[in-house]
Order: structure tokens, then C-alpha cells, then sequence
């Protein structure tokens, strides 16, 4: 029985490039996704037939079919056959909560390794029969004559072929996600301009991110893909403000495509493990993971938008962990909106809600924005639910790597919303 | 069936019928095969320092050595020519060659072992050329997928210098290298202990405890080295261009190495290479350069785009690599092996490609000005030089530049991407040290450019 708790390593990651719904991933399932995110990973890490501690993962949009479908990936991958494996779900945090999963088994010594992650697909998605065809079905097939068996398809009626299509919207609610951010872009008074330059500026940063060849190690091509479908690296506010609100009505209306992720597909995963391990394989440690926190807010009944929670996270983790909002070089807040990203700022820069809301007696403050999302996020990347997370935390793990290696010690924010009025968050650090 | 339809063709019963001449289809390695699929004879003129040792190595792998050709096929001729100064001498060649040629099995060997022209001694230096003028005929005239070539030994390599060159000449790893002068040096490095010389070599993975890394390995020639390297037991570790990346990993993952996706024209490339060797691998011991691009234009429609791009991707980025390797030396560890591809284009020149056969000279003079100060360092470097190799990019040539592509050589057809792989494991081997700053063409002994 272990009893000292180590700090888990982010050794590396690998993802797909992301693609536009039903372009360049349309034939791709989740399950072709993750195994070749896993592949491209092993072929990174020359773990080629060797046995990981565990494989942890999910996809929002899932087929009934794949209900373990981590396990059949790593089945399909090159990784050792050996390898356990789990899946997990949590909305747009799943990717991010597989990887505190496997660090916090890291930690406690219960495996020396493993590979955390997701996988989207907006294009194969599931389509279900409705529950009342679904439940005639099922008595169909459990009727056991065939008078019963007439009797029962006798009872079938046109409205019961219609089938059950996902829809981005919550179920309690039945608003779309964005006209959720919607409402709460107008409860912070989000304007347009802000929100347009914040996606100008995720592309932006996304492209010179490529150009230098920040993903040369973090991005394998797939299907003819080699950077993300969604990236505009000529994107500006100015184009971005001639486009037509999506979201919300009236003048007021702020919210677009460009500002606003679209649906995309794509997988990502991070590898980590303990220091010895990493060692032990010659594979770099680029960070580690020093705590996390999930929170949940009441968006159905309560004050609180959906994608609010991280705004309640993040002073919780702040606190466990005696830092300060400014003690961090990088900051990466998931854009499912531009909108969310400005209205989460905003919520920790106001007095009155820190004392109201978040029971701070001063509110944890403004960032430096130049820290901000600066090798993109998923405005420019896009957005394939379950795989954010990875790309995350991949992503971050590298620029404090870099920086480290120039400039001491480095420490990063992760902050990512959630359906359900959820929201995952964590803190990464170099060089200590 | 091969892609090379008309080999195919010329081996069936009709083509014999209609007298349509038969290509013949190679011996090629195999993990397990027997060195040779027949007896040895094996012969020495004057006072022969390697006869005895190439029979010790026949015999070591399990084969029959003769010292007469009797009425059965011979599979390897081996002739230690090193003793041989005089025309009276040349003679005894001719008369120990011509009754054994007859004999030659199908993909057997002509192997010469020849002195270094000897500057004193005129008539000497004139029989040590002669040899090479006799093997390169030969190897036009013998039939049916036999080869001949010649390994000129200097005076002072010791007979275990050679073997791993014997070795690879007499197998069916050089199936496609015919018509070659190859010298051999005192090996570089530290001299090897001669009892450690006794202890066992590992045979089937003569490249195990080794880590390779392969330029342009995603697909064609670059990845059958990374398949060949690994088969024979080198840890491998795969580059190419990051857009490339995902055939890259089935390269990486199939050969149980490691992908670096890497465009090897960047500017820090030449710095993060062998950063990323030292601190995943902890060094690397065979390098081979092999990733190229074709941009083709006739000379009087050149741009400097494509002229610049060729001779990046070809050329400088070698030169900067082999630099960065000579001036850290915590990369190449010992017996490091360098292995640049050149191409025959490089020799001959092609119609169109005045900047890639540039590039490709250009590997060249390279090599042979860096294998002094590689041999500084216990290391080689050579190249090798494919001739028509049958790859994608030849398979969307036109159908008639293609079949006459493939037909002008002595063994009338095209190679295959993995004898210019064997060619380099060969090279990359910590025996083969005798052999720097060589060019090593594997072309079937093509007439372009001999």
C-alpha cells in the first residue's frame, strides 16, 4: 500500500487534427478516431507493445454499440493488448476529468502510467428510435407467439418511425447551449466587439502556434488532414463583424458562428506518469499535475448560467492551493463561446458577486490577457466535445515546458465548462 | 505477381518458345536463409591473405566450400586476387574464373577480392585496375540474376575487415548491387580486441543494441530501410516531414521504433535532431539521410523555388546534420555509421533534374570530404546510390520511360526499395568500418553513369 502521494507528469499528448462536422472525419467513427489518436501516440512515445497502467476515456456523442470503447481502442491500437482501460463522460470536461482520473492514480501509486483523453464525433452520430418505437421493439421481441406478434405491430403508427436525433441542448432546459451563453453574455453585458476579437485573436494564435511548429509534437495527420479544418489564420474582428448572430434575439443579439464553436470532430489524448517511469522510458516530463476541482452549478432553477461553474472552480482551487488568479503564466479557458471566456472574466473582476455569489470578500481579479489562450483554443481548433480536454492539457504542458526551460518555474490554469452546468479545472506546473 | 509485368511474361513457357529474352526474378533475403543456396569455390592468386578466411566464413554459415568446380552449380565464386602484380598472374585469374562462371547458379556470385594500386610498381597498378575492368564485363555477361563485384582491399586490412563486406556481397541482401568496386580500409575506430572478434555475432539481428534513425521514412525507399534496419535489430527511429506524420506512425509502430515528426529544413532541425537522439535514446548509432524531394524542370525553366527546395531538403540539410553530429559528442556513439542516399542521377544526371542531380553529386562530394574526420571520431560515412528502384513515384512514370528504365542494366529490371535498404544495413553495421567515404551503387549495374 502506497503512502506517499506524487505529483503525476504530463509526458506528452497526441491528437488529430479537428475537422468541421461532416467534412474531412464524416466516414470516421469514435472508434477509428481514438485508435488512431492512440497509435499516433504509441508511434511518439515508441510504446509499441508495452503494457500502460491504464487507458481513460469517452465521447459525449456515443453510440450504444461503444460502450467500451477505450477498451476496443487499445485493442485496435499497438499498445500492449495487456493494457486496462475504461470509459468516462462528462459532457465537455470529460477529457480533462480522465486526466486528473489517471494523475490522481498516478499520484496514489496505483499505476505508474497512463493515457487520458476523448473523442467527438458530430458527424457518425448516434440516431436512435424513438422510445415509443423503442418500446414496441422490445415487446416485440419479447412476444412469444405470432398472434402476439401481429397484435403488437398492429399498434404501429407513422409519428414512431420519426427518430431521435442528439440535440445540443439541455435536456432540463431545452435551450441550445448557445442560447444558454446567450443569456449569460447579456447578464454580463458581453459585447460583440470583445467577442469578435477574442476569436480573432484564438486563430490568430492558433496559426503562428502551427507556423512555428508548436504541434509538430502534439498533432498527427489523419485522413489527409494535417492542421485543423476550423483554423482561419487570416481571421480578423473586422471579418468576424460582418457575420449574423446565431444566438439570442434582438439587438442584442451578439453572439455568431464566429464567435461560437461549431461542431467539429477530432480525438486527443495526453499521456502521463510517475517521474520514475518517465525515466525509466527516457520520455521527457513536461509538467505536473498539481490539483484540480469540478464544480456544479443549478442553471435549471438557480442564478447561475450553464456554462458559469468554472467561475466557482477556480477560487476554490485557488484557496486549497494558496495561490492567487495572477499567480499563473498561462491561462487556458476553454471558448466554447467567446462569450463564456468574457463573461467568466468578468464574473471574478466583480466585487459584488464575489461577495454575493462566490463568499470572497475581494474578487480573485483581472488576468493578463496576453497569457490567455495563446497557442488558440477551440474558437480556431474547434471543439469536439470529449477530445478538448486532452488538447488542453497537452497543449499547456508544452508551453510551460518551453518556458521553464528559459524562465524558471512555470505554472498554468485550465479551465474548461460543461453541459449540465458543470465544470472541470485544474492547475499544471514546470520546473518545480 | 510483381508490378513488373513483363518479367513476369518473359518467364513463361511461351516467351521461351518466342525467344523473348527471360528476366530473371532475384534471390532475395529472407530471415533464416542459408547464406548461400549452393557450394563456394573458392580460389586465391599469388599470395592470397583472404582466401582462408572467406572459407571460414562459407563453412561458419553452414555452406560447402570447393576448390574445384566439379559438375554441380556453383553459388558463389570468390576469388582472393590481392596477391596478384603480374600479366602471368592475370592469367591465372582468366584461368580459374572461366571454367567456374560456366557453372554459376542462378543469382550466384562473382566476388574479387583485389590489391590497392600499388605506386611503385607500374605493372602492379595495372593489374589491380585490370581486375576492375574484368568484373564489371563479367557482370554483363553473366545470367540469370548472378552478380560480380569487386572489393579492393588495402595491404594492411587485417582478413576480418573484410567479412562483413563478403558477407553481405555473397548473400542475397545484395541482390541488386552488381558491377561494384568497393574499397576496404583499416577499419576505423579503436582496434577491435581480437578475442572479442571470438565472441558470437548475432547473425540473424546483425544491428541489435542499435538505434537508427531514418530520414523520409513515412513511405518508399525510407521506409523499407526503417523495415529492414529493424528486422535486423536496430531500434528505429523514424523522421519525416510533420504532414507526413500519419504514415510516419504505421512506419514507427509496425517496426517497434519511435515517429519524430520533423521537417528536416527548419532552422533549429539541425539542433533539436540530435537534442531529441541524446535525450530519448541516449545517442544513436546509424543515421542515414534518405529523405528527398524531386522538383523537376528543365534547366532553361529552373526558378529558384524549386532549385532551392531540392537542394534544402537533399543536400543542406545533410550538411547541417552531419555537422551538428561531428560537433556534439554525445550523439553518434561508437561505430557510428553515416548513410547518405544519393542517386544514380547523381552519377549520370538525368534530363530535368539539373537541381536534384546536383543535390544528389552534391551527397557525394560530401561524403567523401566528411570520412576523415568521421573516421576521427571511430565512425564512417558513405553513400549509397539507387539506380531505377520501383516505388511510387517510379510506378507513375510514363509506361515507355519506365520499361526502358527499368531494362538498362545487367540484370534488366528494376530493384526494390529494400535492396537499397539491405545495401545500407550493410553499411550501418559496426563491422563494416573498413568501408568510408564510399559510393555504393545499387542499380543493377546500370549503364547510365558507369
Amino acid at each position: 500500500m502506497p503512502t506517499n502521494v506524487r505529483r503525476a507528469a504530463v509526458i506528452g499528448g497526441n491528437r488529430i487534427p479537428f475537422a468541421r462536422a461532416n467534412a474531412a472525419y464524416a466516414r470516421a467513427s469514435n472508434s477509428d478516431m481514438l485508435t488512431a489518436t492512440l497509435d499516433g501516440l504509441v508511434a511518439r512515445f515508441g510504446l509499441a507493445g508495452e503494457r500502460i497502467g491504464e487507458v481513460v476515456a469517452g465521447a459525449v456523442l456515443k453510440h450504444s454499440r461503444d460502450f467500451n470503447l477505450t477498451r476496443e481502442a487499445v485493442l485496435g491500437s499497438r499498445l500492449s493488448p495487456a493494457t486496462p482501460a475504461y470509459d468516462v463522460q462528462q459532457a465537455c470536461g470529460t477529457g480533462l476529468e480522465a486526466a486528473i482520473l489517471v494523475a490522481n492514480k498516478i499520484a496514489l501509486g496505483q499505476i505508474d502510467s497512463g493515457i487520458a483523453g476523448g473523442v467527438d464525433t458530430a458527424s457518425d452520430a448516434p440516431i436512435a428510435v424513438n422510445d415509443d418505437l423503442r418500446r414496441l421493439l422490445v415487446a416485440l421481441n419479447g412476444a412469444r407467439s405470432l398472434s402476439a406478434r401481429l397484435k403488437i405491430l398492429g399498434g404501429l403508427r407513422p409519428g414512431q418511425i420519426v427518430p431521435e436525433i442528439p440535440r445540443n441542448a439541455e435536456p432540463r432546459t431545452g435551450l441550445s447551449m448557445g442560447e444558454h451563453a446567450a443569456i449569460t453574455a447579456a447578464e454580463w453585458s458581453i459585447g460583440r466587439a470583445e467577442q469578435d476579437e477574442l476569436a480573432a485573436a484564438s486563430h490568430r494564435n492558433l496559426a503562428a502556434a502551427y507556423d512555428r511548429g508548436f504541434f509538430d509534437d502534439l498533432v498527427t495527420p489523419y485522413l489527409g488532414l494535417t492542421r485543423d479544418a476550423n483554423l482561419r489564420p487570416d481571421a480578423s474582428a473586422d471579418k468576424l463583424a460582418k457575420l449574423r448572430p446565431v444566438f439570442g434575439s434582438g439587438p442584442d443579439a451578439t453572439m455568431t458562428a464566429g464567435n461560437s464553436t461549431p461542431l467539429t470532430d477530432g480525438a486527443a489524448l495526453v499521456l502521463l506518469g510517475s517521474d520514475e517511469w518517465a525515466a525509466e522510458h527516457r520520455l521527457p516530463v513536461l509538467a505536473h499535475v498539481v490539483d484540480a476541482e469540478t464544480a456544479a452549478v443549478d442553471h435549471v432553477h438557480g442564478r447561475d448560467g450553464l456554462l458559469t461553474a468554472p467561475v466557482h472552480a477556480v477560487p476554490r482551487l485557488l484557496e486549497r492551493n494558496g495561490l492567487r488568479l495572477q499567480d499563473f503564466d498561462f491561462y487556458e479557458i476553454h471558448e466554447a463561446f467567446a462569450s463564456t471566456v468574457l463573461a467568466t472574466l468578468k464574473a471574478w473582476e466583480d466585487p459584488a458577486f464575489a461577495k454575493e455569489r462566490l463568499g470572497l470578500d475581494a474578487p480573485p481579479g483581472s488576468i493578463d490577457r496576453s497569457r490567455l489562450n495563446v497557442a488558440g483554443s477551440s474558437l480556431a481548433a474547434g471543439h469536439p466535445f470529449a477530445a478538448t480536454g486532452g488538447r488542453i492539457v497537452a497543449t499547456l504542458a508544452k508551453l510551460l515546458h518551453e518556458k521553464a526551460a528559459t524562465g524558471g518555474p512555470a505554472r498554468g490554469l485550465i479551465s474548461i465548462c460543461a453541459a449540465g452546468g458543470q465544470g472541470v479545472v485544474a492547475i499544471l506546473e514546470a520546473g518545480r | 505477381m510483381s508490378n513488373d509485368l513483363f518479367r513476369d511474361l518473359s518467364n513463361s513457357p511461351v516467351a521461351a518458345r518466342l525467344g523473348i529474352p527471360r528476366v530473371p526474378v532475384l534471390r532475395r533475403y529472407e530471415p533464416g536463409q542459408p547464406l548461400l543456396a549452393g557450394p563456394a569455390l573458392v580460389g586465391a592468386v599469388g599470395a592470397g591473405r583472404f582466401a582462408k578466411a572467406v572459407s571460414a566464413l562459407v563453412e561458419d554459415a553452414g555452406g560447402t566450400v570447393l576448390d574445384a568446380p566439379g559438375d554441380e552449380k556453383i553459388a558463389a565464386v570468390v576469388l582472393d586476387a590481392t596477391g596478384a602484380r603480374t600479366i602471368t598472374d592475370l592469367a591465372s585469374v582468366q584461368a580459374f574464373l572461366t571454367p567456374a562462371v560456366r557453372r554459376l547458379a542462378p543469382s550466384g556470385r562473382l566476388l574479387l577480392l583485389g590489391p590497392e594500386p600499388d605506386g611503385t610498381d607500374a605493372e602492379a597498378a595495372a593489374v589491380a585496375q585490370a581486375l576492375e575492368g574484368l568484373v564489371r564485363s563479367a557482370g554483363k555477361e553473366v545470367r540469370a540474376g548472378a552478380t560480380a563485384n569487386l572489393l579492393v582491399v588495402a595491404a594492411d586490412a587485417v582478413p576480418a575487415a573484410v567479412d562483413s563486406s563478403v558477407r553481405f556481397f555473397l548473400s542475397a541482401r545484395s541482390a541488386y548491387v552488381d558491377g561494384q568496386v568497393v574499397r576496404i580500409d583499416v577499419p576505423v575506430g579503436p582496434a577491435v580486441d581480437p578475442a572479442g572478434m571470438d565472441a558470437p555475432v548475432d547473425r540473424v539481428r546483425p544491428l541489435a543494441g542499435r538505434v537508427a534513425v531514418v530520414t523520409g521514412a513515412a513511405r518508399g525507399i525510407g521506409a523499407a530501410i526503417a523495415d529492414t534496419l529493424a528486422r535486423d535489430g536496430a531500434s528505429i527511429v523514424a523522421v519525416d516531414v510533420p504532414a507526413a506524420g500519419e504514415a510516419l506512425a504505421a512506419v514507427a509502430n509496425r517496426t517497434g521504433g519511435t515517429a519524430l515528426q520533423l521537417d528536416i529544413t527548419a532552422d533549429d532541425a539541425a539542433a533539436r535532431l540530435p537534442a531529441y537522439l541524446r535525450d530519448r535514446h541516449g545517442g544513436v548509432d546509424i543515421v542515414v539521410h534518405n529523405a528527398g524531394i524531386t522538383r523537376d524542370k528543365l534547366l532553361a525553366n529552373m526558378d529558384p523555388e524549386r532549385w532551392n527546395a531540392v537542394l534544402a531538403v537533399n543536400l543542406a540539410a545533410q550538411l547541417r546534420i552531419n555537422d551538428a553530429l561531428l560537433a556534439d559528442d554525445r550523439v553518434l556513439r561508437g561505430a557510428g555509421r553515416i548513410v547518405c542516399v544519393s542517386s544514380q542521377s547523381g552519377i549520370a544526371g538525368n534530363r530535368g533534374q539539373t537541381n536534384y542531380a546536383a543535390s544528389k553529386a552534391g551527397v557525394i562530394g560530401m561524403v567523401r570530404a566528411l570520412a576523415p574526420r568521421f573516421a576521427e571520431r571511430g565512425a564512417t560515412i558513405n553513400a549509397v546510390a539507387p539506380g531505377f528502384i520501383e516505388t511510387e513515384m517510379t510506378a507513375r512514370m510514363p509506361l515507355g520511360t519506365r520499361e526502358a528504365g527499368r531494362r538498362v542494366n545487367s540484370l534488366r529490371q528494376g530493384g526494390l526499395p529494400v535492396d537499397v535498404a539491405e545495401t545500407v544495413g550493410w553499411l550501418g553495421q559496426a563491422e563494416t568500418g573498413g568501408v568510408n567515404g564510399q559510393v555504393v551503387r545499387v542499380c543493377g549495374q546500370s549503364i547510365l553513369g558507369a
